[in-house]
């Protein structure tokens, strides 16, 4: 017996020298995970590729604004969802100190007030800003009354609420969270008891396979909008404008990446998914119950012409 | 006794009004004069109401233009600051790598396998066996077979990893320091009131300058763990060489030890028993930051914890807090049990297998198990479909209860929302903070001298002047409003423990599990039932800070003599009599302490309910690290650490004087 622990410690020892497969380089290729369901997913199958290239991975998880500097540093080395709305500012920071854009996946993503269906039973025209706005009465709570409650995201997603509130003159007052999981857990008590409740949501992301509802219209954002007083519904102020419908979903890279595993770095820029194909690999977490990395193998299974198409 | 200076003084300025001494005037006059004075002043100037923002001292700024400095550019000739960093971390990826290896990864180039799960948990089981008998044995092989049976296996074993590289480093770096402030007393006068500040400072504080410096990862969540986990081994062993017997050392000197064999051959074994404590301390600290530390990049159950939560998986994430309670709990009763195992003597003389018996039977185990291994994968990895959850049982329990009780609860929270907490917000924000720093200095002054009142003084300026006086006053009047509450509910549990030994045991344990349950969960089912809001953060404080207060009441009570109680009893003192005359005074001093320790728990806590969403210093905190601001984040944490020692001074303070009064020693 000690003879096998004595031949695999030694082993182990000079592992990194014996190497494998025909790949470029045995350092492990790092892979940033984010604490959400469709990026575990996704960062599972561009690792699963990646290991059977012969690549060796490994996944870190890491918080959704500080892994770009990292990505910039080397200290990670892919990231597989860069979202505009709430990642844009440190994204582009990031380019500037060694961090490369590795392309655009063909999904759009999208950042809006959301209400779930029930709510258009009691306020029919709930779905644009204007009708919800004239029923801002049932969202209204003890510290807010008599203005409705919109549920904001966390103060530093870089969205500020109160700003637009104030620009379109709607009756409501932005409670601002401390991270995500407080908006689901607010949002499944209203749901369970059908509470008429406005927050903050996006899209892709687990809500829209577990919950029916649908994101409030806004006016379409123009660059006048932020500049202009007289545009928009509001002739007095700026920023009287929604977020964007379609916003860009990303691929970042560190920008070694290139040099160390060439044929890693071109599987990160074939890598693309759509909507649709974002919004299945979170449901086979999210309501089939597997596990990220069952669910990584389950997507690539079902997927296996566009992963072989991508792996070329 | 006449005192010759004094008497001469009256007739020396017989002018003179009479001296009247500020001692002697009461506290409560003072503080009246403070409260008109500072309403005056501020009516006169608006900065004593808020503190004009172009004076505020931008040290935050300071400090984390610094740490970038420190981050990106430091260095002198041609080494960079940044390298010694970096390679620092190489150094301590080595023995991670290692325990990754052997624990959960397996040696991947050369297909070895990992340590099957079924030669860790009987491997576990003989560790229990060795340091404490079959019970333990059980109980330690019966805490990982959890892990394995709920599919929590490889993320345990990750969270593992850590401890069982975190622990040495802590112990040997807290022994080393413990040590040397034992040796020199310069040393002591700066290390001991640092682990006072480091222990008062919540841990996410500490989170963001390991992250500019270290980088992203579990090494620089393994530097985080170590540095939070230190001061308890460093504490235990300076008092372990303070409390070494004088005849023991003596004993050492004349048998002609030099200096080092007195401290390694005598001292240190002679206080083994603290030591330990300390080891104990260390492996419980390491694991509170499981959750905390995968916030900069540690893998494990703390991180699952965290999406669990962040996917609404309430189930999953309490079984995954529960892994790292079993976790916990296991190395804590396997650690106690080594520190109280007698020297084996039955043992010597027999032969060396018998010695060896443990280690020879893990071998045989580990064998065997890896044998097996190679002809089923169940005893390599336990496959999916032999795990068991209660994961969506316990969710739709949680929504249950959400949804039935909610009638009842929503009145019950408007009312105490907009009635009660609300106005007392804003009055703690119409607060002048002048009426603050001297109500706090007269306070001080009466209760504690006139160093304590400096010092209490000097803090909360510096919070005004550092520009934080805003999110200061929110999280006192939190902390303040959940204290209270904690009291009102801790000290009569803990009295009801004390007179009953029946509820005592039940009540102690459900006290440890609230204490080790990763304190994120309670997060969620309180928003459901009580939604955002101030109320939302002060009863996910309660969850946890009341703990200290059930604790130190009951253990407060059950040290009072007996001749005491026997005294009050042939005194004929009714129950009653005898609770409030003799037992609740006689305990004080542990009650207070309790109160503390509440207290600081509270605002420790803080930082973790900033996850609900408030405008408190913890939000400063929690803010700072995905900004990577680390003086916003490093000054926020010292200015709970300050309103803590404030707090603290001020409540030692009183109990002296208090006990002073009754004569209690």
């Amino acid at each position: 017996m000690n003879h096998t622990k004595i031949a695999v410690l030694a082993l182990a020892a000079f592992a990194p020298l014996s190497a494998m497969a025909e790949v470029e380089s045995d350092e492990p290729i790092v892979i940033v995970q984010n604490n959400w369901t469709s990026q575990l997913v996704l960062s599972n199958v561009l690792g699963q590729m990646l290991e059977s290239k012969g690549y060796t991975v490994e996944y870190i998880p890491s918080d959704s604004q500080l892994q770009f500097s990292a990505i910039a540093n080397g200290d990670m080395h892919v990231q597989v969802e860069a979202w505009e709305g709430s990642m844009k500012t440190a994204f582009e920071k990031a380019l500037d100190d060694g961090m490369v854009d590795a392309g655009t996946h063909e999904a759009v993503t999208r950042e809006e007030w959301w209400i779930p269906d029930y709510v258009l039973e009691k306020c029919p025209e709930a779905g644009n800003w204007e009708g919800l706005n004239a029923c801002a009465d049932i969202f209204k709570t003890a510290e807010t009354a008599p203005k409705g409650r919109f549920l904001g995201p966390p103060a530093d997603w870089g969205k500020n609420y109160a700003a637009r509130i104030d620009a379109l003159n709607m009756d409501f007052v932005a409670i601002n969270v401390g991270q995500a999981a407080t908006l689901w857990a607010e949002l499944q008590s209203a749901y369970d008891r059908e509470e008429p409740i406005v927050l903050f949501n996006w899209t892709p992301n687990f809500i829209e396979s577990k919950f029916d509802g649908q994101f409030v219209d806004f006016p379409e954002p123009e660059e006048a909008c932020f500049e202009d007083e007289a545009w928009g519904p509001n002739p007095d102020a700026t920023g009287d404008c929604g977020a964007p419908r379609s916003a860009w979903l990303k691929k970042a890279a560190w920008s070694g990446m290139a040099d160390e595993w060439p044929g890693a770095w071109q599987v990160v820029q074939n890598m693309n998914f759509n909507n649709e194909q974002i919004a299945h690999a979170a449901l086979l977490v999210d309501v089939e119950g597997m596990s990220p990395e069952d669910a990584a193998s389950e997507w690539i299974s079902e997927n296996q012409d566009l992963v072989d198409g991508w792996l070329q | 006794m006449t005192h010759p200076l004094q008497s001469t003084e009256p007739v020396a300025r017989p002018w003179a009004a009479p001296h009247l001494k500020l001692a002697q005037i009461p506290l409560l006059w003072q503080f009246a004069v403070i409260i008109a004075a500072g309403i005056a002043l501020s009516a006169l100037w608006g900065g004593a109401l808020r503190w004009p923002d172009i004076w505020v001292i931008p040290l935050a700024s300071w400090i984390t233009t610094f740490f970038e400095w420190l981050g990106n550019d430091a260095g002198i000739g041609g080494y960079e600051f940044r390298d010694l960093t970096r390679f620092l971390a190489d150094l301590l990826k080595q023995p991670l790598r290692w325990a990754e290896y052997v624990l959960y990864r397996g040696v991947r180039p050369l297909d070895l396998p990992p340590v099957p799960w079924v030669a860790i948990v009987i491997g576990v089981g003989i560790l229990g066996h060795w340091a404490g008998g079959r019970k333990l044995a059980f109980f330690a092989a019966g805490g990982l077979l959890y892990l394995a049976v709920f599919g929590l296996w490889r993320d345990s074993m990750r969270t593992l990893a850590i401890v069982v590289v975190a622990v040495p480093f802590a112990v040997v770096i807290g022994l080393w320091l413990g040590i040397w402030a034992e040796k020199s007393r310069r040393a002591a006068s700066v290390v001991s009131p640092m682990f006072d500040l480091m222990q008062a400072t919540p841990h996410m504080a500490y989170l963001v300058p390991v992250v500019i410096l270290f980088g992203f990862g579990q090494v620089p969540a393994l530097i985080a763990t170590v540095v939070f986990a230190m001061p308890p081994m460093a504490r235990c062993v300076m008092l372990a060489l303070q409390t070494v017997p004088s005849a023991i050392t003596e004993a050492g000197k004349m048998s002609g030890c030099t200096p080092r064999q007195l401290l390694w051959k005598v001292q240190i074994p002679a206080g083994k028993r603290i030591l330990m404590l300390g080891v104990n301390q260390v492996v419980m600290q390491t694991l509170a930051m499981a959750v905390i530390a995968s916030l900069v990049g540690a893998t494990g159950l703390g991180q699952k914890l965290l999406t669990s939560l962040q996917q609404l998986k309430l189930g999953a994430a309490v079984e995954q807090g529960l892994g790292i309670v079993m976790i916990a709990v296991v190395l804590d009763r396997i650690t106690q049990a080594w520190a109280n195992r007698p020297t084996d003597y039955a043992a010597r003389g027999r032969s060396w297998a018998y010695r060896h018996r443990h280690a020879l039977s893990f071998g045989a185990v580990l064998v065997v198990s890896v044998l097996l291994a190679g002809i089923f994968k169940e005893v390599s990895v336990l496959p999916k479909g032999m795990t068991v959850t209660f994961g969506t049982q316990l969710d739709d329990a949680v929504r249950w209860f959400a949804k039935e009780t909610y009638g009842v609860i929503q009145p019950v929270r408007d009312f105490i929302t907009v009635n009660m907490l609300i106005p007392l917000r804003n009055f703690f924000l119409a607060v002048p903070w002048p009426i603050v720093v001297a109500m706090v200095g007269a306070a001080g002054l009466r209760l504690a001298g006139r160093g304590t009142a400096m010092l209490c003084m000097g803090l909360v300026l510096a919070i005004v002047l550092f520009g934080f006086w805003e999110p200061a006053v929110l999280t006192v009047y939190l902390v303040l409003s959940a204290v209270i509450i904690c009291i009102c509910i801790g000290v009569p549990i803990g009295i009801w423990a004390f007179r009953s030994p029946r509820v005592a045991r039940p009540i102690m344990a459900i006290c440890d599990t609230l204490q080790t349950f990763p304190s994120f969960i309670y997060l969620i089912p309180v928003i459901m039932l009580l939604k955002v809001g101030d109320l939302a953060n002060i009863v996910a404080i309660l969850a946890y800070a009341t703990v200290p207060a059930i604790r130190y009441t009951y253990l407060g009570l059950k040290r009072i003599p007996d001749v005491t109680i026997e005294a009050a009893i042939t005194n004929g003192a009714t129950p009653m009599q005898r609770l409030l005359k003799v037992e609740l005074p006689v305990a004080l001093p542990e009650i207070m302490l309790g109160i503390n320790q509440t207290i600081m728990m509270a605002l420790s806590m803080v930082a973790i309910t900033a996850l609900i969403g408030s405008r408190d210093l913890g939000q400063e905190i929690y803010r700072a690290l995905p900004t990577a601001d680390t003086g916003r984040g490093i000054l926020a944490g010292l200015a709970i650490a300050a309103i803590g020692i404030v707090a603290d001074r001020l409540i030692q303070g009183w109990a002296n004087t208090r006990k002073k009064q009754l004569g209690v020693k």
